[in-house]
């Protein structure tokens, strides 16, 4: 196991930001860390990244843990805290030879493995990092991390500040990355990025409350799951939830995701009793749960 | 009106609920009114003297005893040759001298008039001049008492102004200048530049590359340990052509007394950069920890000697004391090492210190 | 049911710049509206001018039957408002908080202490009522930041990005109570760049470099894009010249 996580517990002052957390990730894995703002989800990578010594319980990685041995990992991890890892008055060419210069890289061995990352920015190379767009500073940021060459990632919130389409393409790109046998971890509060890891934990407020891969996840989801439409949605949703069977009911987009207890009801049922509550142009189809309906079962069970 | 009201009763709470503001509002004025209050004072009591008795008779130690009981002077020196005198000067021990020639009792007796020399260390030019003033006023007023008495011998004070004779007010203040600018500089500006690293959190992604934390702090210094040797050349070379400040003695030492006192300096604000977490903290820090009691309790504009002790043992702690006398040595007195022995003593233990600690506190973790 | 908001050809250039480029839409009472557009099209420079915040530089707007390039005071008074970066003071507590915007809103003292267990009890804080706003969760804050923002009973709320950031429970809840305002006849003005609560909203507004590109509700809109859904609307409104999905 490249990381180990084993009862890991940290708190500051009155509130405590994680608990009890527990995970392993293998060499070469995809991981990610999904959870809100205030899951605890910086905290952890900063354990993770040797900056912080664990209240309760310890973290190896590679072998090393992160109190004791924090020296030697740091050679060893690149680490990106969101958006603030750049020299916001430095080029782009400046702060990737920075950092090439402290992590004591050699630039052109390793150039090949930031290549296809920093082609796309390198025409910008004498732009101040201060003035590049949120999907520049991501690209930069992620190159200065990997100028090294380290075997582990950790990507803090990568997609902050960050339009959707330039986030599709880091992803993209730590597929690519994943290929070249990069452990990676990634923390996001999109629950729908999850499904682009290799497995993932959801984090909700300090707490581990599953880990696996995003299909298993979704598999163990104990509800039967409809989307449900119709003309008038906010109505829809509420006269949902007052009907007996159901076990919640919540807007996602178009449509409003139905859970019932149990798998006893059919579609048909559903829709008579929404004519029945007066709504128009009812449509009901049986959907697979993603993630975020698996975290909303979570939240619900909390 | 409701609406104002409530604004007020809010900004109220904000206050009172942030300890920083509080210690500014309650904590600040107490403490420079107590601070202005003992140390604002032109008046000197307590002066280091030296007396140098050559006659040792009734009438000179009379007149010795009726100087050091006025509360305005303190024996620090005694001494017995002139050579003693010259080096107590040059060390900066006394700020005046009053020498007794071998036959003043037997003139006094004898012709009906004698000599006494009141030496000051004019490179203070204020408290040269207030010191002998002071000082012949007590020869007069035992002059006049022994004339009512019957003794009709008038004593004659011989005033010598050392180190600057025409009394020029430049010499006291540039040194003081020259050492709150390169605190300044130094001390602050270092203090910054690591507090902002922190503060727009690049710092994080520093602490976790190989650089070690005496690789980050010398690191961060070192551009402005360059930027302010070139700084304190521009101020001395503005010192003595500008203002005409004497350069009597070693521009090496000065150089190497200049470069002493900015490693302190940085080291200081490497020191106050490793408690402060942001920009703010670290100037509001430099500007209440240094400047103002470099500028209160060094000694350049307030004598040191009439402050309370409290103030005055404080005021040995900052280094700015310590360069300040340094640069009247070297530049004023024409003084070499063997009389700076001490001073120069001092700021190396203070930069060992400061570096020291501020490795010490420097954090390669976030807490 | 007439228009809250009315914007003509409004228009704002810093120098040589034109951040908003005479944008026109209206806004109908009770409607909930999402204003969206990618960073630095123009989103925010638009909203400060119809909160009163900002002058027009050409173009009129009338929020609530007010001009805000006249009477912006005004507008400030008949508009509720909230944003992601701030809402609450974290150093006061929640009662305080409430006290205090419904006193500067001019609410009188009964009116005050009537409003603050309302809102109190409606958001279920009764054990929080005493506590700093920065010991609440997020999901809360935002919540109460939102109530009281419709404390002076406001025609019109403005809402930036609100749910950033927030988990997904907490979220949805949040929308609840939009819904329930636009319900009791508020006009409710959303910036969001969660695209699926894009189809929350009655109509959408996407803004371009400064320009409105789309206007229409969420499923005409799908339906002219022939997208999947609001994000893939976006993604071809953004980069109509890049495929999706492209990387060297």
């Amino acid at each position: 196991m490249e990381i180990e996580v084993v009862s890991l517990s940290k708190s500051f002052k009155e509130v405590q930001a994680l608990k009890n957390i527990c995970f392993s990730v293998a060499s070469g894995e995809l991981f990610g860390v999904i959870g809100p703002d205030g899951a605890g989800k910086t905290t952890l990578f900063r354990l993770l990244a040797t900056l912080l010594k664990p209240d309760e319980g310890y973290i190896r990685v590679r072998g090393l843990d992160t109190v004791l041995d924090y020296r030697a990992i740091r050679n060893g991890i690149g680490y990106m805290p969101g958006k603030f890892s750049l020299y916001q008055d430095l080029s782009i060419e400046e702060n990737l030879h920075f950092f090439a210069d402290v992590f004591g890289a050699d630039m052109k061995k390793n150039y090949e493995l930031i290549a296809p990352i920093y082609r796309q920015i390198a025409p910008f190379k004498d732009r101040r990092a201060g003035a590049l767009s949120g999907g520049m500073k991501q690209k930069l940021a992620l190159c200065c991390a990997l100028i090294h060459r380290p075997s582990v990632l950790l990507l803090d919130e990568p997609g902050t500040g960050v339009d959707p389409v330039s986030r599709k393409e880091f992803w993209e790109m730590l597929a690519l990355l994943k290929k070249q046998g990069l452990t990676i971890l990634v923390s996001t509060p999109n629950m729908d990025e999850a499904a682009l890891c290799d497995r993932v934990a959801l984090l909700q407020q300090g707490r581990v409350v599953a880990i696996d891969r995003p299909s298993a996840i979704i598999e163990r989801y104990p509800y039967p799951l409809f989307a449900v439409r119709s003309k008038e949605m906010h109505r829809l949703i509420m006269d949902l939830r007052e009907w007996e069977p159901v076990q919640g009911c919540y807007g996602f987009g178009e449509y409003a995701h139905l859970s019932l207890h149990t798998a006893s009801r059919r579609p048909s049922e559903i829709a008579a009793y929404l004519e029945q509550c007066g709504h128009e142009a009812v449509e009901i189809k049986s959907i697979a749960p993603g993630i975020e309906d698996c975290y909303i079962a979570f939240e619900q069970q909390a | 009106m409701n609406r104002f009201f409530a604004f007020i009763s809010k900004e109220f709470r904000h206050i009172l609920r942030d300890r920083r503001t509080l210690m500014i509002l309650f904590g600040m004025p107490i403490a420079q009114v107590l601070l202005f209050g003992f140390v604002l004072t032109n008046d000197l009591k307590d002066a280091p003297i030296a007396v140098m008795d050559q006659s040792g008779d009734v009438e000179s130690t009379a007149l010795t005893n009726r100087l050091l009981s006025s509360g305005y002077f303190r024996q620090t020196d005694t001494v017995a040759t002139i050579d003693a005198l010259e080096g107590a000067f040059r060390r900066g021990n006394i700020k005046l001298a009053v020498v007794f020639p071998p036959s003043f009792g037997q003139d006094l007796a004898r012709s009906g008039q004698a000599n006494v020399q009141l030496i000051g260390d004019a490179s203070d030019p204020n408290v040269a001049t207030t010191l002998i003033n002071y000082a012949q006023a007590i020869v007069l007023a035992y002059q006049n008492e022994r004339l009512q008495q019957g003794f009709s011998a008038p004593i004659r004070v011989e005033t010598r102004m050392l180190y600057n004779p025409e009394l020029k007010s430049v010499f006291g203040f540039v040194p003081g200048v020259m050492t709150l600018i390169l605190m300044l500089v130094a001390a602050m500006m270092t203090s910054i530049t690591i507090a902002r690293e922190k503060e727009m959190g690049t710092m994080e992604v520093l602490l976790v590359s190989p650089l070690r934390p005496i690789q980050i702090i010398l690191g961060k210094a070192s551009p402005y340990l360059a930027l302010t040797v070139f700084n304190a050349l521009i101020v001395v070379l503005l010192g003595i052509y500008v203002f005409g400040m004497p350069m009597n003695g070693s521009i090496l030492l000065l150089a190497f007394e200049s470069i002493l006192y900015m490693l302190v300096a940085l080291s200081l604000g490497i020191f106050i950069s490793t408690k402060a977490a942001d920009q703010q903290q670290a100037m509001f820090i430099s500007a209440l920890g240094l400047m103002m009691p470099t500028v209160l309790l060094s000694g350049f504009i307030f004598p040191r000697e009439s402050m309370p002790l409290p103030l005055q043992v404080i005021g040995a702690l900052i280094p700015a004391t310590w360069y300040n006398k340094i640069i009247k040595g070297v530049m004023i007195k024409g003084v070499g090492l063997e009389s700076l022995w001490l001073p120069t003593g001092i700021l190396v233990l203070m930069a060992l210190v400061f570096i020291g600690l501020s490795v010490r506190n420097f954090k390669d973790r976030l807490e | 049911m007439g228009n809250v908001i009315q914007v003509q050809a409004l228009t704002r250039t810093f120098g040589d710049f034109t951040a908003v480029n005479k944008i026109s839409f209206e806004v109908r009472q009770g409607e909930i509206f999402g204003f969206l557009g990618a960073n630095g099209a123009g989103k925010t420079t638009a909203l400060k001018m119809l909160t009163g915040l900002l002058m027009p530089s050409s173009g009129t707007a009338l929020v609530a039957g007010y001009d805000v390039a006249r009477y912006p005071e005004e507008v400030k008074r008949t508009i509720g408002y909230m944003s992601q970066r701030f809402s609450l003071y974290e150093d006061l507590t929640v009662r305080e908080n409430i006290r205090f915007f419904g006193g500067i809103y001019g609410l009188s003292t009964s009116q005050l202490r009537e409003k603050t267990a309302q809102v109190i009890e409606q958001l279920g804080l009764e054990q929080q009522a005493g506590l700093l706003v920065r010991s609440l969760p997020l999901g809360w804050r935002q919540k109460l930041a939102f109530a009281v923002a419709q404390i002076h009973e406001p025609k019109v709320v403005f809402l930036d990005e609100p749910t950033s950031g927030v988990d997904p429970l907490t979220r949805r809840q949040f929308w609840e109570g939009i819904y329930e305002a636009s319900a009791r006849g508020i006009t409710l003005m959303v910036t969001t760049h969660y695209m699926e609560e894009a189809e929350y909203c009655h109509r959408i507004s996407i803004m371009v470099d400064g320009r409105i590109d789309a206007l229409d509700t969420p499923a005409a809109l799908r339906q002219q894009f022939k997208a999947v859904d609001m994000d893939e609307v976006f993604r071809k409104l953004a980069r109509p010249d890049q495929p999706v999905g492209h990387v060297d």
